[in-house]
């Protein structure tokens, strides 16, 4: 058999793209689907996916161990959301002005504290060869999946059942349709919303920490190219359920591969556009699902964003 | 409350206080900002402590390498300059209520206008040239941000999230252009526009030092302010910005509004871009993408969307970016501290917003009189 597949290169490609690059997109919009369902918008989970793209790396490489680094991440993760839950609890303060502050401050210190990690080596965390099955290099290199896309795609699974199944879940769908209805209740609304925001936040962590610790797997300034932000627009157009956030990060991971493997096919012409595909998709998808006159299908009543 | 001024005195009494107020409302306006900034500062200084940096030597520094001598202001003066364009295609949709991050998008695409301009049409006068260049700059970043408006106004689209996407989209356009189409044969190492003829060149403003870009940010900044707080449609945009549904009833006309005021922050942000291409880099490259969009929007929030306020805010920040060159090489700190102070101080400005109601002159001079 020879190894020589020509064109076929560019959906495998894409197809092995799609899984490495919708991994974090899925832990940062399944985060943000939590919070989001609790009443509340973060939009600071940019900032949060770079700090812990940041200190996963620099624990996995003091530690080193990758999964010390991955834990170090979600907990910075989980500090960022209590942090912005916490201070949301004020009077008149704007959670989407918060988040953008909290990008800002997140990206600094990330960027502050991580110039002595940019250039050594921390380990990577583990891939499991889906792919022995085939004597095609191509189709073993697409099939290498990260153990973090299987958590990650476990975890909507989980996140959706919870929400729909447990009595958590129906606190943070209450907490988000309706403060009032919560209150009268008995639930402590801002304390729910506290809690959704601080677990975004650790998934978000954990997502940055797959950028510095498997794909593309160092540190450094320009890791993050709006993933965070990327994956709050997901949401609106994953209908705020955590599986549709699943679907919708493999599409978006995919949208992503397509630059470079229509370069490694050498198609060089037009490079950048495609690097823009992505936010062209997202932009796309949230002209094509948004709406002025009926709200928005299944969106949670409490949210800021679509209001 | 005017009530019990009235209860203790004569009418005139009630006057009086009512026009207290009014100024105890003024001074909270400034001096809440005022207060955020400081306990930023000093959050920051912790921070600094904490790593066994001294604060007293980094504030000496900025004050040093910002506002100290003649030659620092007029650096920080030419970092003030895009800051301002950049913080008014903030603050003007902000007045609406809509939250617009992306201007950098609209820097980068008026930078690379302006380049095109000058490719276009080489042989032409220099006062010609720069019109055509800040017309085209205005108009295509005027676009850029009145198009997250218009998609706000007609389809409902979030402008915060479209307007930092298309930033993305502006910045991958810009290097696309600047590395193909636009790209001058001659630029090797970085991918560039070609140069601007001489005499499209901006100059300096004589006796300051720093190029026209300044006053016009100025002039934008107080255009900006008499168009809110002075006319019939800075009046509906505030009343727009307050409730678009009351707005409506009352025939306000809110997408017409919403797009007018979008598309000119973002001309004004375009401007940015010109000016940096046309006074600072002399042609449009990668180095259009320096931020100066992200920092506007802090300069913004800090000014509480007033173009007065802007002002001031923009040179505190210009000077705090200007030292921080010698930050990093007397402190040895990296070049993201600022980044770092800026984060804190955004976060001080939204928590003054939450104090509003309970550290107050207003609320004080009640306090006094009650």
């Amino acid at each position: 058999m020879t190894t020589d597949i020509g064109l076929w290169g560019v959906p495998l490609a894409i197809l092995g793209g799609a899984i490495r690059v919708s991994t974090p997109f899925i832990f940062v919009s399944v985060g943000e689907a939590l919070t989001e369902r609790s009443g509340r918008v973060n939009l600071g989970l940019e900032g949060t996916l770079v700090f812990g793209a940041m200190s996963g790396y620099a624990i996995a490489y003091q530690t080193n161990s990758a999964w010390i680094g991955l834990l170090a991440a979600a907990f910075f993760g989980m500090l960022f959301g209590l942090f912005h839950g916490w201070i949301c609890k004020l009077p008149k303060v704007n959670d989407i002005a918060l988040g953008i502050a909290l990008m800002i401050f997140g990206s600094g210190l990330a960027f502050f504290f991580g110039k002595p990690y940019i250039q050594p080596v921390a380990p990577h965390l583990p891939a499991i060869s889906l792919g022995w099955w085939s004597d095609v290099p191509q189709v073993q290199a697409a099939l290498r999946v990260n153990v973090l896309f299987i958590a990650g795609i476990a975890l909507a699974i989980a996140a959706s059942w919870m929400l729909k199944n447990t009595k958590v879940g129906l606190t943070i769908r209450v907490a988000g349709d309706s403060a009032d209805a919560a209150r009268a209740l008995g639930i402590d609304v801002n304390n729910v919303r506290l809690w959704s925001t601080a677990a975004g936040g650790a998934l978000a962590g954990i997502g940055g920490a797959y950028l510095s610790l498997y794909y593309p797997g160092s540190w450094n300034e320009e890791i993050s190219s709006g993933q965070g932000l990327m994956a709050v627009a997901l949401v609106i157009f994953a209908r705020w359920s955590p599986i549709n956030c699943a679907y919708a990060s493999l599409l978006f991971g995919g949208a992503g591969a397509l630059g470079p493997a229509l370069q490694s096919v050498g198609v060089t012409q037009g490079y950048y556009l495609f690097y823009a595909a992505p936010y062209v998709l997202t932009l796309g998808l949230l002209i094509a699902t948004s709406s002025t006159t009926r709200a928005m299908t299944s969106a949670p009543g409490e949210l800021s964003i679509t209001k | 409350m005017t009530t019990e001024a009235g209860l203790a005195g004569p009418a005139a009494g009630t006057i009086n206080a009512e026009t207290a107020e009014t100024l105890g409302r003024k001074l909270d306006a400034i001096f809440l900002p005022l207060a955020a900034l400081v306990v930023g500062m000093l959050i920051f200084s912790i921070f600094l402590l904490f790593l066994g940096k001294s604060p007293i030597e980094f504030f000496q520094i900025v004050y040093k390498a910002g506002f100290g001598t003649s030659f620092s202001w007029t650096n920080t003066l030419a970092r003030a300059a895009p800051l301002l364009l950049a913080a008014l295609c903030v603050a003007l949709p902000a007045r609406l209520g809509l939250v617009i991050i992306g201007g950098e998008g609209a820097i980068v695409l008026g930078g690379v206008a302006a380049g095109a301009v000058a490719m276009l049409a080489p042989g032409l006068p220099g006062f010609l040239g720069i019109i055509l260049m800040g017309l085209a700059a205005a108009l295509v970043g005027g676009a850029w941000i009145g198009g997250i408006g218009a998609l706000r106004h007609l389809r409902g689209v979030n402008e915060t999230i479209s307007s930092l996407l298309m930033a993305y989209i502006a910045i991958a356009l810009m290097n696309h252009l600047v590395e193909g189409p636009l790209r001058d044969p001659a630029s090797l190492n970085k991918p560039s526009t070609a140069p601007l003829p001489d005499a499209w060149r901006i100059g300096e403003i004589p006796g300051v030092g720093v190029h026209w870009g300044l006053a016009v940010g100025i002039i934008g900044c107080v255009l900006c302010w008499l168009l809110i707080e002075r006319t019939t449609w800075g009046f509906a945009a505030r009343i727009v910005g307050g409730n678009v549904k009351a707005a409506q009833i009352q025939g306000l006309p809110a997408g017409l509004l919403m797009i007018g005021f979008t598309a000119l922050g973002g001309a004004f942000a375009g401007l940015a871009g010109m000016f940096e291409v046309a006074a600072v880099h002399g042609s449009a490259n990668a180095s259009l993408a320096a931020g100066y969009g992200y920092t506007g929007i802090l300069i913004a929030f800090l000014a509480r969307h007033n173009g007065l306020a802007i002002i001031p805010a923009a040179i505190v920040f210009a000077g705090f970016e200007a030292s921080s060159g010698l930050i990093q090489r007397r402190l040895d700190l990296p070049d993201a501290t600022i980044l770092v102070l800026e984060g804190i101080v955004f976060i001080t400005i939204l928590l003054s917003d939450a104090l509003q109601d309970k550290v107050s002159i207003v609320k004080l001079m009640k306090g006094a009189r009650a």
